[in-house]
């Protein structure tokens, strides 16, 4: 198990420089110098933007940048930003929103993903099966941008001039509530995967064999079900959700956009904005890096919850 | 402990009270987009406790549905036993409510499947499945009941139980696995254990081991067995009593003796002389002649005749009843009398 870890973790050392090269070419690639696109309408004076252009070296050739950037990397450094603010810092900060609205949606998916999805199977062929399918079908096409507005307006505008002040529109001044709209907003079509997936397995799992068993042996459904094909479906929904985890982390930088909260997505898109590459290329790593450990997280569950799976 | 007394004698049993286990006129059928399937068309057959009754029959004769009716393991939908009795020492189980019977089921009636693979669960401990049995019915606390997995495992022959009650399934080969399948039916000493080629996935060498494991189980206990094969070898090894199925029917039921002495139906006839025999001066290996019937549109009289070399002008008409021939024997041809006496054929 140990040199399992230590042999994926080898593994994720092309995935990660990869990854890194391929932002940075991203980035140099974008028109236009960051030092204009930081001064505004005014511009800078001559002086300073050769100095900032020094400063982050920013005339250097492409891999020579990428050659200081790997070697900061390597000591833990992720770089600084214009305003002089180590990008490690500025992440630990924001890291927390990001965190918390993740695992908002994460759970908001768990829950709503499975529990639609065992509720379709247990009617399969009825009309609530068919209503399953077609809330599912709603979340999977209409688009973030969608959902996230018109949420927006219906539960943070009228429901709370109605007097119902449960869910914010924005921000996170209200605590925890602020992240109960986006959580929902950026799960919404992975609920709708999750729910398929969910149905799916549990009409297959009550076709096998040891249901059958089960069932001669004289076991209550709810033990055949929760307990027998329960257990074999939570393999491939663990796997979606790990994998998932990685397409709501990208989410987070429409979702907190749209709902104005201070994590690491807005800072993603925010930097965008303001061309401030060292920003940039450094949440991208974070990103990939917490996206590899999810991975490795859910293989490892993986062996835990199938036997016939070891990593040695 | 399970026992209940058994209730008066019906007339015409076998001495020693009622049967355990009396199926009558049962009637099984498949809803399917394409039509009904009628899979069981008025099964009769009786089971004396101890007793082992061999179920013979080619392949889609209502073999499992039977099976799987008397457990209460029917998919339903599709499956709907539209008329019949099944009793257990009197009691009908077709009249009880779910709950009372999922409490028979897997104590009292137990079952074993074809594919043990598949049919334990594979991401429990054989120890786990095994003591379910008692934690589920009997109450026991985890410990308890992985005890007497191990006792059981023991039991039936696993090597080195203590060890491998803590093992998966995949863990186990294939006959192995099959006698985790043995003990979880035996866990709660059931009295009517029904047998579903509990060996056509198993090599030659292990199917004997099984069925030797089988055959001394139900001595000891005193259950009867319910032994659904293609094998006729292991019918004439094993069997009390022979049930020919044909298109979701019993044709004809006798004692093994009887039955390989001198078949009392055409069908039952065809089947035994596809069996290759040793020394039988070269004879050679014959299936029954024609294809299984269509079970969306049975033949009308008896199901049996379009493939019969028996039949006559008014086979097709009237369904033959199970005709009795001698106390425990019936047959339902009505030409039994020249099938028996092999006046032709
Ligand atoms: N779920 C189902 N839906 C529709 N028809 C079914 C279903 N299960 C069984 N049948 C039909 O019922 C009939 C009897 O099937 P059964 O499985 O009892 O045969 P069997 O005698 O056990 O055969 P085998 O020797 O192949 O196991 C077949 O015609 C089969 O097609
Ligand atoms: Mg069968």
């Amino acid at each position: 198990m140990g040199r399992y870890v230590v042999r994926r973790l080898i593994q994720a050392i092309p995935v990660v420089l990869g990854a890194t090269l391929l932002i940075h070419a991203v980035v140099f690639a974008l028109p236009g110098s960051p030092a204009v696109a930081r001064a505004g309408a005014d511009g800078l004076p001559p002086g300073a933007a050769a100095l900032l252009r020094e400063h982050y070296r920013l005339g250097e050739p492409f891999l020579v940048q990428y050659g200081h950037y790997l070697a900061g990397l390597f000591r833990g450094d992720l770089g600084v930003t214009f305003a002089g603010v180590p990008v490690a810092d500025l992440m630990a900060g924001r890291f927390q929103v990001t965190v918390n609205l993740v695992v908002t949606a994460l759970v908001v998916e768990a829950v709503a993903g499975v529990g639609l999805g065992l509720y379709g199977a247990l009617r399969y062929g009825g009309a609530q099966d068919a209503l399953v399918l077609g809330v599912t079908l709603v979340l999977i096409s209409v688009p973030a941008l969608v959902t996230g507005f018109v949420l927006q307006l219906l539960l943070g505008v009228r429901l709370r001039q109605a007097g119902v002040g449960l869910f914010p529109v924005a921000g996170i001044a209200e605590g925890w509530r602020g992240y109960l709209l986006p959580g929902f907003v950026l799960a919404a079509s992975s609920i709708a995967y999750l729910a398929r997936l969910t149905r799916a397995g549990l009409l297959e799992a009550l076709r096998a064999g040891y249901i059958r068993t089960a069932v001669a042996k004289g076991l209550s459904r709810r033990r055949v079900v929760g307990l027998h094909a329960l257990r074999n479906m939570l393999i491939p929904l663990i796997t979606y959700l790990g994998a998932d985890l990685g397409t709501l982390m990208g989410g987070t930088v429409i979702t907190e956009t749209i709902f104005n909260l201070p994590g690491v997505g807005r800072q993603l898109a925010d930097s965008i904005h303001l061309r401030e590459q060292p920003v940039i290329v450094g949440t991208v790593t974070f990103l990939v890096l917490v996206y590899i450990l999810a991975n490795l997280v859910v293989d490892l569950l993986y062996a835990v919850l199938d036997p016939r799976i070891r990593h040695e | 402990m399970w026992k209940t007394p058994a209730p008066a004698s019906p007339a015409g049993r076998p001495p020693g009270g009622g049967p355990l286990l009396a199926v009558e006129n049962l009637h099984v059928e498949f809803v399917t987009r394409r039509g009904v399937v009628r899979a069981v068309n008025g099964v009769d057959c009786a089971l004396n406790a101890g007793e082992t009754l061999a179920v013979l029959g080619e392949s889609g004769s209502g073999k499992t549905v039977t099976a799987q009716a008397i457990m209460g393991i029917l998919d339903t939908p599709p499956a709907r036993v539209t008329r019949g009795t099944i009793r257990l020492r009197g009691t009908d189980l077709l009249g009880l409510r779910e709950e009372d019977r999922s409490r028979i089921r897997g104590s009292r009636i137990a079952m074993i499947f074809q594919d043990a693979l598949s049919a334990l669960n594979p991401v429990f401990t054989v120890g786990a499945q095994i003591g379910e049995m008692f934690r589920v019915h009997r109450g026991l606390s985890r410990r308890d009941a992985e005890r007497r997995a191990v006792e059981l495992m023991d039991r039936v022959r696993i090597p080195d139980a203590r060890r491998r009650v803590h093992d998966y399934p995949h863990r186990f080969s294939g006959g192995m696995r099959q006698r985790v399948m043995i003990a979880m039916a035996i866990a709660l000493d059931p009295e009517v254990l029904i047998a579903d080629e509990p060996t056509t996935a198993l090599d030659v060498t292990v199917q004997a081991q099984i069925m030797e494991l089988l055959s001394e189980l139900r001595r000891e206990s005193g259950m009867g067995l319910i032994l659904i094969t293609h094998d006729l070898g292991v019918v004439a090894d094993a069997a009390d009593r022979v049930a020919v199925m044909y298109g979701g029917r019993i044709v004809e039921n006798a004692p093994v003796h009887d039955i390989y002495r001198a078949p009392a139906h055409p069908y039952t006839k065809g089947l035994l002389e596809s069996i290759p025999r040793a020394g039988g001066k070269g004879r050679a290996l014959r299936a029954v002649e024609g294809s299984s019937p269509d079970p969306m549109a049975m033949p009308s009289g008896c199901v049996f005749h379009p493939r019969c070399s028996y039949r006559q002008d008014d086979c097709a008409a009237g369904e033959p009843p199970l005709h009795p021939i001698g106390p425990f024997r019936g047959s339902a041809c009505h030409y039994w009398r020249e099938v028996l006496h092999g006046s032709h054929g």
